[in-house]
């Protein structure tokens, strides 16, 4: 009785390690199929001809598979996203943890989350038919659907990231600090900028990495409204064309074997390590700041 | 004492207009979407067919696609991520394979959601030959919502308190038995809201079914689970992206991204309300 008591818990004790273990599953299977799928490209042009060429022609023939511009345009327009999203994000943290009476605190969080609620399509789809055209409109521009426009609706979209985790750092500020800061005959801005923030810098780093790792990776946005030339970008107000937005707009007319359904594949891999290693950093700093904060 | 004093009333001034900023936007959002999409929502158009090529008529076949992926996306996910969070608060030490387990959960959770697409496309569609398909996408998606419900279950375990599992313990009931008639039951409602908050999530996507699961121009209703499906978030990238007639596509998609709106909102709300009512039932 005793010892089938005791094999019952175990096999159920297993089962459910196994479930917890699927997760490291699948991110392994992700990258192995990424890597599979991607490496076949190499024999075919010089990895470095990849990394660093200029133009990206897969239809073409011959073609030609330079990833630098889709690559910078996926930099360039999370760059412009973050010059946006950090001032405003993080303000807006300040604003709810130090400021805010509890009602407008409730009010604010309840309206910085619904951004997250909204699918990126509709981000896309008002960038269409509301802002390109306003941008056009007020900057006079040939086109309303470029980098800008893609930074703007990227920056709302990081907004909830960093403010709701920048708060948490904010907030989680030992209360000693501040008073040792009033004692010392600091403003209460005085405190907040030279005795809280950089008490939270690191949760704030945290903050602002996984912001930027939401926006290199959001695609649908960048998609509809970043204009999609596949062209070093040199300002905000051209077009370009992220990584992101190349792989979910040509996978669906690339044949299945050829070398553009590798370098689509190729792409991929670029994309999931650089997210990897934000996520990872992240990881990194909120481990070192729940380590210092306690 | 004075210069202190108008610094200090400048910055507050900065960070009021920043908070400012992101509210009128959210406002804006809201607006343009609620004030032209009202116009073209009716009974018509959400139990309809679409007619003329995507130009006329309504969006029923994108609601109940929707529909059958979250679905398909719940029931493969809740399980196996409720599972995974009970081994995590209940079985685990904190030692290393714990660490790790969680290193994958927090990467996997940072993963963009046009690579799942990629690896739902290599694995469910063509290695597994399940093709362009409902249960290609809803696998896709479970996967892509597996981090959240395992981090929604968690918090929802961990708060039910150390005392009701030593006093089940002491009665002599074992672990699972513990788990099964103590821990579950209580926590139940913190794992629902979490269930709950994925299935927005998952109506959401887009990216991820590109490739596995959507189609746009399809006259049929889908019949089994190896169908392809129209759904909410693709009709809306579709009819601006494919159309050739914008002056009575771009209502549809006004009308369509309230829907979707909506839904993901409500879903949000009723999360939400659940979460509070809960809270105030509980007795510890």
């Amino acid at each position: 009785m005793k010892g089938k008591f005791f094999l019952k818990e175990k096999i159920i004790k297993n089962i459910f390690l196994l479930s917890s273990l699927t997760s490291i599953f699948f991110l392994v299977g992700i990258s192995l199929i990424l890597f599979k799928e991607g490496l076949p490209l190499f024999r075919e042009i010089n990895f470095i001809k990849f990394l660093w060429g200029k133009s990206w022609y897969p239809t073409c023939d011959p073609p030609e598979f330079g990833v630098l511009p889709l690559i910078l345009g996926s930099f360039w327009i999370t760059l412009g996203a973050l010059i946006i999203a950090v001032p405003l994000g993080i303000s807006a943290a300040i604003y709810i943890s130090e400021l805010a009476t509890p009602k407008v605190r409730n009010f604010l969080k309840l309206a910085i989350e619904m951004l997250t609620g909204i699918p990126s399509v509709i981000y896309g789809f008002l960038g269409i038919v509301v802002l390109g055209p306003w941008l056009q409109n007020l900057l006079d521009l040939p086109i309303g659907l470029c980098s800008l426009t893609a930074s703007l609706l990227l920056a709302l979209m990081t907004i909830p990231t960093i403010t709701s985790l920048s708060e948490e750092a904010l907030f989680s500020v030992s209360k000693d600090y501040k008073e040792a800061s009033y004692a010392l005959g600091a403003t209460k801005w005085e405190t907040i900028i030279k005795v809280i923030v950089p008490a939270a810098f690191s949760g704030i780093s945290t903050a602002v990495l996984l912001g930027m790792g939401r926006a290199i990776g959001e695609t649908m946005t960048v998609l509809m409204v970043a204009g999609g030339a596949a062209v070093i970008p040199r300002s905000f107000l051209q077009p370009a064309r992220p990584i992101t937005a190349t792989i979910a707009l040509e996978m669906g007319e690339a044949v299945v074997g050829s070398s553009h359904y590798h370098a689509l594949f190729s792409l991929a891999c670029i994309l999931f390590m650089v997210s990897l290693a934000l996520n990872l950093t992240a990881d990194y700093f909120l481990t070192k700041f729940r380590r210092t904060s306690q | 004492m004075k210069k202190r004093r108008d610094k200090e009333k400048l910055a507050y001034l900065f960070l009021t207009s920043m908070v400012m900023i992101i509210l009128s936007s959210v406002f804006m959002m809201f607006y343009f979407i609620i004030s032209r999409g009202i116009k073209v929502i009716n009974w018509q158009f959400l139990t309809q067919m679409p007619q003329k090529g995507m130009t006329a008529g309504g969006i029923f076949p994108a609601i109940l696609g929707t529909l059958y992926l979250t679905i398909g996306a719940i029931c493969f996910a809740l399980p196996l991520g409720t599972s995974a969070a009970i081994y995590l608060t209940e079985y685990s030490a904190q030692n290393r394979l714990i660490r790790i387990i969680r290193i994958g959960i927090n990467n996997l959770a940072g993963v963009p959601s046009v690579v799942f697409g990629l690896f739902g496309l290599a694995i469910f569609v063509k290695f597994l030959n399940f093709g362009v398909s409902i249960l290609s996408g809803s696998l896709t998606l479970g996967i892509l919502i597996l981090p959240t419900i395992i981090r929604a279950s968690e918090e929802a375990l961990s708060a039910v308190p150390q005392s009701f599992r030593e006093a089940s313990l002491a009665l002599g009931a074992t672990k699972w038995q513990t788990i099964q008639k103590v821990i579950l039951p209580n926590s139940i409602s913190g794992i629902l809201t979490g269930s709950i908050l994925s299935i927005g999530r998952a109506a959401g996507e887009t990216a991820p079914i590109l490739f596995t699961a959507a189609t746009f121009y399809t006259m049929r209703l889908p019949n089994s689970i190896f169908s392809e499906v129209q759904t909410l978030p693709y009709h809306i990238y579709a009819l601006m992206t494919e159309g050739t007639h914008p002056e009575s596509q771009v209502p549809i998609a006004y009308g369509t991204a309230l829907v979707l709106v909506l839904l993901v909102l409500g879903l949000n709300l009723i999360a939400f309300a659940l979460r509070n009512r809960f809270r105030r039932s509980k007795k510890w």
